[in-house]
């Protein structure tokens, strides 16, 4: 009786290590995932960081549709807006546009834009040189930017590709403005 | 086998059931805690077929009559909730209690407390789960799936949700941990793995990928927790995270689990086709390889759930042709349950009228399963009623009748008496029309564009919602010919014999009816 109660813990404790390292799996997806982001452009993930200006090269034969979309997060009391709704761009030009944005809240606040590219599959040839998404934006009650964006898209654009859209969402982080609030 | 039988009386003398109620709570029988999974399934089966009448009541017309969408919303979820995690789990895992050590020959389950945590663990998780919906705000209205950013809006009935979530969790892994060390370590001599009956295979399957997948939910609820209460991002964009990666992370849990509510399933039909075609099942090693291949590829296919989230076409071309890939081994199933009755001298018998009714109507739900998987077409159907009419396909006439073509087959042996018959093939006819009238409708309004989970539709898909109601609701009240013909079996009724079926095969048929509180305690001779 001894050696078959051994064997039931032998298994259940293997069968326990199993759970535990399935659980820690759940979470491993988590850097996996941005990983697998990061390499494939999945979901219209840009670069968070900006890229130096491109060399100047032969001239493209094509135009591109750039279109500014702008979303702002369901619980945030904001105006946010694209100064312009489209572009037709030279893919390996450099191209500036902005987005204005107003805190319509009673109180100072910190806001952050989050870009996304659609198709996804053009994420990877967008390139940003400077972009308000890199930072975040501090606002005194009532407070207005217009915030910029410089932008270029790369020649080696896939040619199905005629229309990209560059999306933000406009989020409250939630925090106190540090400078402002020691104004 | 007679000396094996007599042994058993002389044991039933000594140790039969502690009198009193306090006898199902302390108790650590195999039988008892499968009596009491089993009861459980079928009062939760009722709590969540009157959510499923709530739900079609206020979809008989259009227009908002019954409830207010939030409750028609928090319906639909705990509907869902209830019917897996409540009826379809629970019940597989009582017939697995009753079942699986009979038919290894094995006196009890592995690790008999735990069994008994398993088991009481579930109405104090249910409970949390259902008191929700008497607290302010209501309860969980966000979907069964609890996609984020939506769930973390809502109110803090989530919190209760979780934790209701993390005690099934544990319930099933712990139930899942006693049914491997059972099948490995309690089987008589001479019952080699390949011996096994189907259904104690496919709960080995089974319990491998509960165990492998409920701890990934639990991580996926656990961050969805964290980023409500404790500030942690997972799922935020504000914070760098990303919603989709919720999707991902539940299907990872998510389709792994439909395999966990219909394996079991296929392993009660593997049983019964042959004891009433009266030949050994056809392909019996092919079958056992069929079902660990669904196993395997179930952890490959997670995304087709969101074809619609704006994936690289290398990964919808990828999960599409996985997806497919699915319906060989099913294939190969559906074909030996037919070989199985080709030329057989079959008879229709209550449980073996719901096993056909099983492979006719799962298999319409596994067609409509294929044509979901093509992701061209799927993105047309998503989130459609034609999504509603494919898993309630392959989950009621699915899983639901086999649950009830294996309380047919075996109640004889865990009563001793015999069912009756007329009342139970008549519960067959009347449920099996209802369900069709419920169901097949949903995929003409679904093809058209009915969108799921709203309260309200346009005007053109009126006539096809009443109809279903009306199935709905015979549906639901034919089940109360079940529970009359269980009680009945109960209470008293003809004597069954040992053998109960005349080609029934294995060894829970060796013992006597009813099934002693104690068998095979000395382990029987395997042939």
């Amino acid at each position: 009786m001894n050696t078959i109660r051994k064997a039931h813990l032998i298994v259940a404790g293997k069968l326990s290590l199993l759970v535990v390292g399935m659980f820690g799996f759940g979470y491993l997806m988590v850097p996996l995932y941005d990983i697998i982001c990061d390499i494939t452009g999945l979901n219209g993930k840009t670069s968070s960081v900006a890229v130096s200006a491109p060399t100047e090269s032969n001239a493209s034969d094509r135009l591109v549709t750039v279109e500014f979309v702008s979303v702002v997060n369901s619980s945030a009391a904001w105006t946010f807006k694209p100064v312009q709704r489209t572009m037709q761009v030279v893919p390996g030009q450099t191209y500036n546009a902005s987005y204005e944005v107003v805190n319509l809240s009673g109180h100072p606040a910190v806001g952050q834009a989050v870009p996304s590219v659609a198709p996804s599959s053009a994420a990877k040839y967008f390139n940003k040189i400077e972009c308000f998404c890199f930072t975040r934006q501090e606002f005194e009650a009532g407070g207005r930017k217009v915030m910029p964006l410089v932008f270029f898209i790369e020649e080696d654009l896939p040619r199905s590709i005629d229309t990209v859209t560059l999306s933000y969402t406009y989020f409250d982080t939630g925090e106190e403005p540090a400078d402002l609030s020691d104004s | 086998m007679s000396t094996a039988t007599a042994d058993h009386h002389d044991h039933d003398d000594h140790h039969g059931p502690a009198p009193g109620l306090m006898r199902w709570v302390y108790t650590t029988n195999h039988k008892d805690i499968g009596t009491l999974y089993l009861l459980f399934a079928l009062v939760m089966f009722f709590i969540g077929g009157g959510m499923a009448l709530i739900i079609r009541a206020e979809l008989f017309q259009p227009g908002l009559q019954i409830v207010d969408p939030l409750f028609f919303n928090s319906m639909t979820t705990m509907h869902a909730l209830v019917m897996i995690f409540g009826v379809v789990m629970p019940a597989f895992v009582g017939l697995a209690n009753w079942m699986i050590p009979m038919m290894i020959g094995g006196p009890d389950m592995a690790l008999p407390r735990l069994n008994n945590w398993s088991f009481w663990i579930m109405p104090f998780a249910f409970a949390v789960l259902l008191s929700t919906l008497f607290m302010e705000g209501g309860g969980p209205a966000g979907g069964w799936t609890l996609y984020a950013p939506l769930s973390l809006q809502g109110g803090d009935n989530l919190a209760f949700v979780i934790f209701a979530i993390h005690f099934m969790g544990i319930s099933s892994v712990m139930g899942s941990i006693n049914i491997v060390a059972t099948i490995f370590n309690m089987r008589a001599p001479g019952m080699t793995l390949m011996k096994m009956p189907l259904f104690v295979w496919t709960w080995l399957i089974t319990a491998y990928l509960l165990i492998a997948v409920i701890p990934v939910l639990a991580g996926a609820v656990t961050m969805l927790l964290t980023d409500r209460y404790f500030d942690t991002s997972f799922f935020s964009a504000a914070g760098g995270g990303d919603p989709v990666m919720f999707q991902h992370i539940f299907w990872f849990f998510g389709h792994p689990e439909v395999y966990i509510l219909i394996l079991p399933a296929f392993g009660i039909i593997s049983s019964i086709i042959p004891t009433f075609a009266r030949k050994p099942l056809f392909g019996y090693a092919s079958m056992v390889y069929a079902t660990a291949s669904i196993a395997f590829l179930s952890f490959i296919v997670w995304a087709h759930h969101m074809f619609t989230v704006g994936m690289p076409l290398a990964g919808e071309m990828f999960f599409m042709f996985a997806t497919m890939m699915i319906s060989v081994p099913t294939g190969v199933k559906v074909f030996n349950w037919i070989a199985t009755m080709w030329r057989g001298s079959m008879t229709f018998e209550t449980p073996m009228l719901f096993a056909i009714g099983f492979l006719v109507m799962f298999t319409i739900g596994g067609l409509s399963g294929l044509m979901l998987a093509i992701t061209p077409a799927d993105i047309q159907y998503h989130d459609t009623y034609f999504v509603v009419a494919h898993f309630h396909y392959v989950l009621v006439p699915g899983a639901i009748y086999s649950i009830m073509a294996a309380t047919y087959y075996w109640i004889p042996k865990w009563t001793g008496n015999m069912y009756d018959e007329k009342w139970g093939k008549i519960h067959f006819w009347v449920s099996t029309v209802f369900l069709n009238v419920l169901f097949f409708p949903m995929h003409f309004v679904g093809l058209a564009g009915m969108p799921r989970r709203i309260p309200d539709y346009s005007m053109q898909f009126a006539d096809w919602n009443a109809v279903a109601t009306i199935g709905a609701f015979g549906f639901g009240f034919s089940q109360l010919i079940f529970v009359y013909v269980v009680y009945k079996c109960i209470k008293g009724g003809e004597k069954a014999t040992t053998e109960v079926w005349e080609g029934a095969d294995g060894l829970e048929w060796t013992v006597p009816s009813p099934a002693p509180y104690h068998t095979f305690e000395t382990p029987p001779a395997i042939r």
